[in-house]
């Protein structure tokens, strides 16, 4: 099996699911961070058969709200001293902003230069997120 | 309190401060001289990004009306649009000039960038095909002046309940009353759409029936909503040549009706009411255009925090 050194201090984003990870990366703006970072694909899982783990340095601060709209079922460990210290639970972010991008073309955002892309939950229970200047529902494909 | 707020979507007023804005209407509609000049000094700005005759001629009325005076434009071709200027800088701009603005923009939500972006009060004057909350003042004052009251009525909407902002609106404002039940009357294609279905109706729990046909539910209805239906809007004229008739209110239908169900219409009619009902003592939508006027003025007051 592949391995991947322990981290000291930081992050371990567990139970991603396979093959989100770079998706994650993205919305989690990783690459513009000046930290290590680890992304291990495809690891054996109990819960979910096959998982992503993301490995963060260093770095604790980030937001990590968003990745309860991307999956609340992820887990976060934070890490100190090669100790787990910490869990966060998520869950789904009343609001995200510039995350996703609205698709109704009759929307203002579709025009409107720097203008933000703001999602509220309108119905926990079925995960719907709405612009909140024209209503439509995000659907992911 | 409503003065500085802007007026994005019915939801924006609690029942009680829309109850605020139409009984001063009425104030209005009795002594209108009295309000001649509430707004001596005040300028309303019209951004009409499509044109509307109907809705911006309504404002600038009021404005008037109120001894105060207007500007603006009514189409993106007259405005610094055309130059690609966006509606959050055109509206930063005219709050230097204006006191209130009322827009009309083809893009859902560009009232609502424009509210976010000034402290000027904005009123949505329609955005696309999602709100239209002046007319639902509008349709609130007619209801209310001539049934006397906003409670207890089956109200059926017909035609267009996909892209007529004017149904998206009165839905979310008469469903915060009490026992009110809809009829929804349209073809499959221009159902209502799934947010006001799912998130007012639903949601709510509001007694609400979908149906294709007006004349099979006509008799049951105190409040007849129409809108137009256009040709262009079905996907094969098929459909629209099998459906169309059913959407044209005539007198033939109207003799099912109850004899003190009201017509309404938002306006412009094209062929959707036959000109015969025009002379029918139900047929309320031109006295509903005035009320529109009398409605826009005491929301300006308001909104603009004047008294008189």
């Amino acid at each position: 099996m592949l391995k991947i050194d322990s981290v000291e201090k930081g992050l371990v984003i567990d139970h991603i699911q396979a093959g989100k990870a770079m998706e994650i990366y993205k919305y989690l703006n990783l690459d513009k961070m000046d930290c290590s970072v680890a992304i291990i694909k495809n690891a054996k899982s109990k819960k979910l058969r096959k998982k992503d783990i993301i490995k963060v340095e260093n770095n604790i601060s980030m937001d990590l709200t968003v990745l309860g709209f991307i999956d609340p079922n992820i887990t976060i460990n934070v890490i100190d001293n090669g100790e787990i210290i910490d869990k966060i639970n998520l869950e789904l972010p009343s609001e995200i902003t510039n995350v996703v991008k609205c698709k109704n073309p009759r929307c203002i955002t579709s025009i409107e230069q720097e203008v933000s892309h703001k999602f509220k939950l309108t119905d926990k229970e079925n995960k719907i997120y709405r612009c909140i200047y024209c209503d439509t529902a995000y659907e992911e494909n | 309190m409503l003065k500085g707020r802007s007026l994005i979507e019915p939801k924006d007023l609690s029942v009680e401060e829309l109850d605020e804005v139409l009984d001063l209407a009425d104030e209005i509609i009795t002594n209108p001289i009295a309000f001649a000049d509430a707004c001596k000094g005040k300028v309303l700005a019209t951004l009409f990004y499509e044109p509307s005759t109907r809705t911006r001629l309504s404002f600038e009325s009021a404005m008037l009306r109120l001894g105060g005076s207007i500007m603006g434009f009514s189409s993106a071709n007259s405005s610094s649009a055309a130059k690609g200027e966006s509606v959050a800088d055109t509206i930063r701009t005219i709050a230097c000039y204006a006191d209130i603005a009322a827009m009309r923009h083809p893009k859902e939500g560009a009232p609502m960038i424009a509210a976010m972006s000034t402290d000027m009060p904005v009123i949505n004057a329609g955005d696309g095909g999602h709100q239209h909350p002046t007319q639902t003042l509008t349709d609130l004052l007619t209801i209310r002046s001539l049934k006397g009251r906003l409670d207890n009525f089956l109200i059926g909407l017909c035609g267009d309940l996909k892209f007529g902002r004017t149904v998206h609106s009165l839905i979310k404002a008469l469903s915060r009353y009490n026992n009110i039940k809809f009829i929804l009357i349209s073809p499959e294609e221009l159902k209502i759409p799934e947010y006001i279905r799912e998130e007012i109706l639903v949601k709510n729990n509001i007694e609400f029936e979908e149906v294709e046909r007006l004349e099979y539910v006509i008799e049951k209805l105190d409040v007849l909503y129409m809108t137009r239906v256009q040709k262009e809007r079905f996907f094969n004229e098929a459909d629209y040549i099998r459906l169309k008739d059913s959407y044209i209110l005539n007198m033939e239908k109207l003799e099912k009706a109850k004899k003190d169900m009201t017509i309404l219409h938002p306006l412009p009619r094209v062929n959707e009411i036959s000109v015969e009902v025009d002379n029918d003592p139900r047929a309320c939508y031109f006295k509903q255009a005035k009320y529109g006027m009398f409605v826009r003025m005491a929301l300006i007051m308001k909104l603009l925090g004047v008294e008189i």
